[in-house]
């Protein structure tokens, strides 16, 4: 019974000032909403960098050579790296796992040569781990796996003036220092819309690969795919275990692309930045209205006090017009909120200048927010601490009142 | 003598209630300080941005092969400039030019091949608009146009386990699509100040040097101008617009054209300025509506008073708009002040060097310099004041428009 009367005391003294009240809720729902919004394009925005980036060739994981991703020289090789991939499928049960081996050479077609980086792939595999082989425009992908045939980006077919069906001469130099030559048709043509991968990327059958640049059998990087990030750790866990080689290493898409997870970073603390300026303005709002509130009402209280409630009650009750007014305005802007992210997240959200700005970063020009319970509630969740950190002021201050004196004040 | 009194009661009645004032007070100084800080810090990395991407492409305008930006080509070249050209350089709107060869080319040490951009430049230009010589920390820079060694990246030195005074051999595709190669000796080596990525890329050798490996004589990639201010490329464009250089059929672009990514880098930040700060402001805003709506509020019967007495309705309007704008005048001049102490500490730079690779990715340094910038100042301090004594309207008309009889009788 006591707490009833607590509650309703304390709805109908936050309904004495409306406009008060309202002004309070409003700078609340202000921020919870843009909070959310906020919140919710950061994911959105994160999760398609990190998955466009990661699927269009670099994979989640890598088995490599220790110290290839810092020098990647030719001689630092996985062997046997068709049977290692293959021993990962098995114990991942997954197929999304393909074996690469890279090299450099001289690519030349009638009228152009350019230096450029050949992947080895496995054409029956590599479409599961990297997105660039749906992306083939032209032509097909790789079928066969030891065939003298390549596809490139469409860029790079562009400045070397060849398209499908003609041949380009391919010369470097093999693992053992050797000439490694090819003649190779080119079989497709692919368009990811990024220049510098249209630009840098040819693929040939990994079998290919390992005959003309006389690798023996070895590769350069057993790459595999995740269905979702918060797998990566476990499986990164249980390949280390089971690798036996002490020269293999086993790399997540953090260490293979540190400034991807570093301008993630970097955006963040910035927007962490701002959302703590936010909440902390609405905390301001809410102290100065529940402030004057307690301040308006101190001869109230002295008679409440007088009449034989104690300090704490009043203080309660302070803390539940508060709580009442923050809960409103976590629901009211969960609402809004809401909407507009979940409206947003369909029609998609766009900038000035967004679309050279998202290009960089592997992002398509609209982008979409993403709505999860993270980003529903973690803004609005601060705010509403914040408003109840904010009133623990003049709830407190309740405690130094003298009945007698506060009856007396004006 | 009216407005002398109107401003001796504003201002007293702000002090009436200190506390809320106080707290009114924080809330507009913490505001006005995050929106000039963040500008600040986010100026910083996007003039870094630019300073260094313009140092790279480089200069303030270019001129090109029109087909060479799409395809980086030896055959997509145009002609070196004439002497006439040269005479009509002489403006003060062209501070600075050089000439480039740009290539993609392959190179090899004994153990290791390597896929570079060839640089034929011009020493001394180079060095003045884009090259910064104390990166050169081992050997020298190229001497003259005709220099015969190169200079290279300390991390590609480094991939292709070779060293300074060490010979590699650079090939290329010349103008008739056949390889021309030839060995260099490495003369010095640098170690990049801007983005790391270039130390592996960038390999620089003299311009006449290149031109006869190339066999192209007399052609040269991109030729690159530097005007007065990167923010105004106007004068500069206008200039070279009417010189022969036009005449010549090659592409002349500003900067921003080029690099399309910078370009727009300025535009986003400065409506993110504008973003940022009305963000703020509405967040403030609600606030310091409340405020003067209770302090109208409690002053009812006083204002009823003083209306009864003769006061006209516009002079209450004007005392309360006076007391708003006196609150966000003491709000912004500590704001301000706050901002400018908070800043000033970090001019010399904020090590960031932790998410590095991530600002590479911006195209931005690993090291902050905050950019106080006037204008970013002043759009903060004048959407504060104009809006906020624009919000404060509204309590002061409903203050202004009391009967005075009801507000007499009114508890």
């Amino acid at each position: 019974m006591a707490v009833n009367i607590s509650i309703r005391l304390a709805w109908r003294n936050l309904w004495r000032h409306k406009r008060r009240t309202w002004l309070t809720l409003g700078a609340i729902i202000f921020s919870n909403t843009l909070l959310i919004f906020m919140i919710a394009l950061q994911q959105g925005s994160y999760t398609m960098m990190i998955d466009n980036s990661l699927r269009a060739f670099t994979g989640h994981m890598q088995v490599q050579a220790r110290g290839y991703l810092d020098e990647s020289k030719m001689r630092m090789v996985v062997p046997d790296v068709v049977q290692l991939a293959g021993e990962i499928r098995a114990q991942l049960h997954v197929k999304t796992v393909s074996a690469r081996a890279m090299g450099f050479a001289m690519a030349s077609s009638e009228d152009r040569s350019f230096g450029l980086q050949v992947t080895g792939v496995q054409p029956q595999f590599e479409p599961k781990v990297s997105s660039l082989p749906g992306l083939v425009v032209r032509g097909h992908y790789l079928k066969n796996v030891d065939a003298d045939e390549i596809v490139i980006g469409s860029v790079l077919a562009r400045n070397l003036k060849v398209d499908v069906g003609e041949e380009l001469t391919l010369l470097g130099s093999g693992y053992d220092g050797s000439i490694a030559a090819v003649i190779v048709k080119v079989v497709g043509v692919f368009e990811s819309g990024m220049v510098d991968l249209d630009r840098a990327v040819a693929q040939i059958p990994l079998r290919t690969f390992q005959q003309v640049f006389s690798m023996n059998g070895a590769g350069h990087s057993v790459v595999i795919a995740a269905p979702e990030l918060d797998i990566v750790d476990q499986w990164r866990q249980t390949l280390s275990s089971n690798i036996s080689n002490e020269n293999m290493v086993v790399l997540s898409w953090d260490e293979l692309q540190p400034g991807l997870k570093q301008a993630i970073q970097a955006d963040m603390s910035s927007a962490a930045f701002m959302y703590l300026v936010l909440v902390a303005l609405v905390a301001f709002s809410v102290l100065n209205t529940q402030l004057m509130s307690v301040l308006e009402r101190t001869r109230e209280f002295g008679i409440m006090m007088a009449l034989g409630l104690k300090p704490g009650r009043l203080s309660l009750l302070v803390l539940s017009e508060t709580t009442i007014l923050a809960g409103l305005g976590l629901l009211l802007g969960l609402c809004l909120g809401f909407c507009i992210t979940l409206y947003l997240s369909h029609a998609g959200f766009s900038y000035p200048g967004m679309e050279e700005m998202a290009g960089r970063f592997n992002l398509p020009s609209r982008m979409y927010p993403t709505i999860s319970c993270l980003s529903m509630l973690l803004g609005p969740s601060f705010v509403f601490m914040g408003s109840i950190a904010a009133a623990l002021y003049p709830a407190l201050r309740i405690h130094k009142l003298q009945p007698v004196a506060a009856m007396r004040a004006v | 003598m009216k407005t002398g009194i109107i401003v001796t009661l504003a201002w007293r009645n702000l002090w009436r209630n200190y506390r809320r004032t106080l707290i009114m007070l924080l809330a507009i100084v913490l505001g006005v300080w995050a929106m000039i800080f963040m500008t600040a810090m986010m100026r910083g990395m996007v003039d870094d941005m630019l300073e260094s991407g313009i140092r790279h492409l480089p200069g303030h305008a270019q001129l090109h092969h029109p087909l060479y930006r799409d395809d980086p080509n030896i055959v997509n070249s145009v002609p070196q400039l004439t002497n006439h050209q040269l005479k009509q350089l002489q403006n003060p709107a062209v501070h600075q030019w050089t000439s480039r060869l740009k290539v993609p080319a392959v190179i090899s040490s004994e153990r290791e091949v390597r896929g570079i951009v060839l640089l034929g430049v011009q020493p001394q230009s180079e060095a003045a608009m884009a090259f910064d010589i104390s990166q050169v920390k081992e050997g020298r820079w190229l001497e003259s146009d005709v220099d015969k060694g190169i200079v290279i990246g300390a991390k590609l030195a480094e991939r292709l386990e070779t060293r300074l005074g060490k010979r590699v051999v650079i090939m290329s595709q010349d103008e008739k699509n056949t390889i021309a190669e030839r060995g260099f000796r490495i003369v010095g080596v640098y170690h990049s100040n801007d983005v790391a990525l270039l130390e592996e890329l960038n390999v620089y050798a003299a311009l006449g040097t290149v031109q006869s490996l190339l066999a192209v004589e007399g052609n040269v990639s991109e030729i690159a101008f530097n005007g007065e201010d990167y923010r105004n490329t106007q004068p500069l464009m206008a200039w070279l617009k009417q010189t022969d250089l036009v005449l010549s059929g090659g592409e002349l672009l500003p900067w921003h054209e080029v690099d399309s990514y910078l370009g727009t880098m300025m535009r986003v930040m400065d409506g993110f300025v504008i973003v940022w700060v009305l963000i703020i402001f509405l967040a403030l805003s609600f606030g310091l509506v409340n405020t003067l709506v209770m302090a109208v509020f409690e002053r009812v019967r006083e204002i009823g008073l003083m209306q009864a007495l003769g006061m006209k309705p516009t002079l209450i309007l004007v005392q309360v708009v006076c007391e708003a704008f006196f609150l966000l005048l003491i709000g912004l001049l500590a704001g301000n002040a706050l901002a400018l102490l908070t800043i000033v500490p970090f001019q010399s730079g904020i090590n960031i060097s932790a998410v590095s690779q991530g600002m590479e990715m911006f195209g931005a340094n690993s090291v902050l310099y905050p950019a106080l910038k006037l204008k970013d100042v002043v759009v903060a301090n004048v959407v504060v004041i104009v809006l906020g004594v624009a919000a404060s309207i509204l309590p002061a008309w409903r203050a202004a428009s009391y009967d005075p009889i009801v507000a007499l009788n009114k508890n």
